[in-house]
């Protein structure tokens, strides 16, 4: 039969696929994977620890639940409350800090809601809400959702009515929802200097220090899933709060702007 | 508009340079879905024949949902799969999770009833036409299969490659069972779902022509090897 060579190239193919470094599973958020850094951080943490990281980009809730069941080895997320319901639930034996950026938020160049003129987070979110402008949230209880709502409250607004739409999506869709849109968004800095489809969109507001975006490292408990590879994930955090790790990412820029600042601090 | 022109020119250069991640991703496309298409032609086609060929109580039962099942969303199929396979499922101590292996069992599920239900249909018109020689033949019920099976085999490929068809170009649930990771589950669909999150939509696009092209290419291929459609025969 004419099956007989593919089936063999096939399984040729598949035996091709066993790995040689020590691969070490991590679930990270879409707006870590989206800045770009993993593809400098990757290589050199291969080159000196010897662990072929592989990431899962999900939204902060997701790798949340892969760390809960055990399918990753360690996540690096963004959402201090959700991290520590994770580590009281056992999930994860400490959180560490490794760097943070921040929140910006996005919107039509011509400002209908006058968000420009806002000093305060909480009175751009108002100056929205006024005027109900459309206004795209992730709605997918990522990190940069949780921090979204977090805003709302601290606003003292409601941001419900027909204009807010909840898209349930990663930080890349709700951004391409909004350039569709002509919408106002919340975003990370990093997503948005990377998004290739800003459409008529612009940066509206910056700066305010509630927008600050910490990471953390939290390594799934072994004592919970005796099969995740705790010696690596020590290792690993070892070198993310590191020297080299420290130069890569505070150097880090998109169009000479810097993203990431390395805040770890020595154990 | 522009962006299509984009995504054509830049189809044309990952092509034409033969980039070594549209290699491996295209690779993993192919290993996958034909590895689930012939995985699901085992199982399915002799399923399809045998419903064609055996009258028992259910069986209009039995091919309605069987039909029913070739809407199965793939993010539900994904969903189950997953449960069934992470660390905290049943089948978590495999290890499979995250591998191109599971993304075949998922794929697998989504395809064998389409395949299925193609083959029985085929059959089931074929079995009208031999009901009488094969019976006055005196054939066992084994060779009937077998007999229509290799007298259907057009009719069946037809039912193989829509079953192809379905799991190359499918993305929910290989992105949930297999996590869309970098050089170890990445695939031309889920490529392309990340292209289009980061706002990529030039190489978004530039990564469907070359699926859309393996898919006519995998199509053609199985053509001429099977001889269908020749000049000279119908």
């Amino acid at each position: 039969m004419k099956m007989t060579p593919i089936l063999t190239s096939l399984a040729a193919l598949w035996i091709g696929t066993a790995a040689l470094a020590e691969e070490f599973k991590m679930a990270v958020t879409t707006s870590f994977a989206n800045s770009g850094l993993a593809e400098v951080l990757l290589p050199q943490i291969k080159a000196d620890t010897g662990l072929d990281v592989q990431l899962l980009i999900v939204g902060t809730g997701q790798a949340l639940a892969l760390g809960a069941a055990g399918d990753v080895d360690a996540v690096l997320v963004h959402a201090r409350a959700a991290e520590e319901k994770f580590i009281n639930e056992g999930n994860a034996t400490h959180r560490r800090e490794i760097m943070y950026n921040d929140f910006i938020i996005v919107g039509p160049s011509n400002d209908g809601a006058k968000v420009k003129s806002a000093k305060t987070a909480n009175e751009a979110l108002q100056a929205v809400a006024k005027a109900e402008s459309d206004f795209v949230s992730r709605g997918d209880d990522s990190g940069t959702h949780k921090m979204e709502l977090g805003l709302w409250k601290s606003a003292g607004v409601s941001h419900e009515g027909a204009w807010y739409k909840a898209v349930g999506q990663g930080m890349g869709a709700a951004l391409n929802t909004a350039a569709g849109m002509d919408a106002y968004i919340l975003s990370d800095r990093a997503s948005w200097l990377n998004f290739g489809n800003k459409a008529n969109l612009t940066l509206v507001f910056e700066g305010d220090p509630v927008l600050f975006n910490q990471y953390a490292f939290l390594p799934v408990n072994p004592a919970k899933h005796a099969h995740v590879k705790s010696e690596a994930a020590a290792r690993l955090e070892d070198w993310l709060t590191g020297d080299t790790a420290k130069g890569l990412i505070d150097g880090y820029a998109i169009n000479g702007q810097k993203l990431f600042v390395f805040n770890a601090q020595p154990k | 508009m522009r962006d299509l022109a984009e995504g054509l020119s830049q189809a044309a250069h990952l092509v034409v340079t033969l980039d070594p991640d549209l290699i491996e991703i295209t690779a993993l496309s192919l290993k996958v879905s034909m590895g689930a298409t012939l995985v699901a032609c085992v199982l399915g086609l002799p399923l399809g024949a045998w419903l064609a060929v055996n009258r028992f109580v259910m069986r209009r039962f039995v091919i309605a949902i069987l039909n029913a099942l070739m809407g199965l969303p793939p993010v539900v199929v994904g969903l189950i799969v997953y449960v069934i396979f992470s660390r905290a499922g049943p089948l978590g101590v495999l290890g499979l999770l995250f591998t191109p292996t599971v993304m075949v069992i998922a794929q697998v599920i989504i395809i064998t009833p389409i395949v299925a239900s193609i083959a029985h249909q085929a059959i089931r018109d074929l079995w009208a036409d031999y009901h009488d020689l094969l019976i006055s033949l005196n054939a066992s019920r084994l060779q009937r299969i077998q007999a229509l099976l290799w007298d259907g085999r057009r009719a069946l490929m037809t039912a193989g490659l829509a079953g192809f068809g379905r799991a190359i170009g499918e993305v929910g649930a290989i992105m949930v069972v297999g996590g869309n990771i970098d050089h170890a589950t990445r695939v031309l669909t889920t490529a392309i779902a990340l292209e289009t999150g980061k706002g990529e939509f030039g190489m978004a696009l530039a990564l469907g022509f070359v699926l859309i092209g393996l898919s006519i290419l995998v199509n053609l291929t199985l053509h001429m090897l099977g001889r269908t459609e020749r000049g000279s025969r119908w």
